[in-house]
């Protein structure tokens, strides 16, 4: 990837972005589909497209991920 | 694992025992319950902030400080929503998110206490590794960098320039930007958004960019 390929990423908007608070209202659900092998972007676009774009709300989705697949 | 999107009253057997108990109004099994979570909330309010060691100028018994405090505000905040849990997750899922959570937001309020950059520095010149534009590569990198800046400059309200160089520029969390200024992390991603739209119309429109971005929503 070039840089202005990397920079037109970071700049990119994605209209189904739900933003912070409704992807963590329901980052338990997620997380907990990913664990189990499927696909929680298929189902909350909104969210997999703000976990796309929000490092900090990528990041929490990361741990609880480790949290639940550590049991 | 499939326990995801359960409707209310297909309580998983592990979940609905979590439940039974920590509801329960005899004290002594209530206590145990208790005492059995905030345990697992502890190991993993742990893992994550050792797992985020990394990312944070936080370190060593600060740490783990904040760690046990997480683990005992997750534990205040299960409890008093307990009747909140609609079964759309295993329960012990829902519970840690409080977990991580707190985890998140705490690193971010501790990030003050020894910050590698102060808010408002406005670190200009690391804005090309902040956008990975490298001027040594690009003979248009100049004009780009020098558009974001003008966009910053003269199109963003106070409060927007300000969160944005803090973010972007400076590269401060925004979990710590969030408790600095005492707003909700939505409302800090809501102004990133913003001005990326902004600046990505601009560069389009200076032909650095030539697809169109997405719409805003």
């Amino acid at each position: 990837m070039s840089d202005l390929d990397r920079l037109d990423r970071f700049l990119r908007t994605d209209p189904r972005d739900v933003g912070c608070g409704e992807a963590m209202a329901v980052l338990h659900i997620y997380a907990e589909l990913a664990a189990a092998g499927q696909d929680p972007a298929a189902r909350y676009p909104g969210v997999g497209a703000h976990l796309a774009a929000c490092g900090p709300c990528s990041e929490n989705f990361a741990g609880l991920l480790v949290a639940v697949t550590s049991g | 694992m499939e326990h995801a999107g359960l409707a209310d009253g297909e309580l998983d057997a592990e979940s609905a025992d979590w439940l039974r108990r920590l509801s329960a109004s005899d004290g002594a099994p209530r206590v145990e319950a208790e005492r059995e979570l905030y345990a697992r909330l502890v190991r993993i309010a742990l893992a994550e902030v050792n797992r985020r060691s990394g990312s944070t100028p936080v370190t060593g018994q600060e740490l783990t400080d904040i760690a046990h405090q997480a683990a005992g505000d997750a534990m205040l905040a299960i409890l008093a929503k307990l009747a909140e849990f609609r079964g759309e997750s295993r329960f012990i899922t829902w519970a840690y998110r409080f977990v991580i959570l707190e985890v998140s937001s705490k690193l971010g309020r501790h990030y003050w206490r020894n910050p590698p950059v102060a808010l408002d520095t406005g670190q200009w010149e690391r804005l090309p590794d902040r956008l990975g534009v490298d001027p040594q590569r690009h003979a248009e990198a100049a004009g780009i960098l020098a558009e974001v800046r003008r966009v910053v400059d003269d199109e963003l309200t106070p409060h927007q320039r300000r969160v944005f160089v803090a973010i972007v520029v400076d590269g401060i969390p925004l979990d710590a930007l969030a408790a600095r200024l005492g707003l909700r992390r939505n409302a800090i991603y809501k102004v990133i958004f913003d001005a990326r739209l902004k600046i990505r119309s601009s560069l389009v429109a200076k032909g650095y960019l030539d697809k169109p971005g997405m719409e805003q929503r």
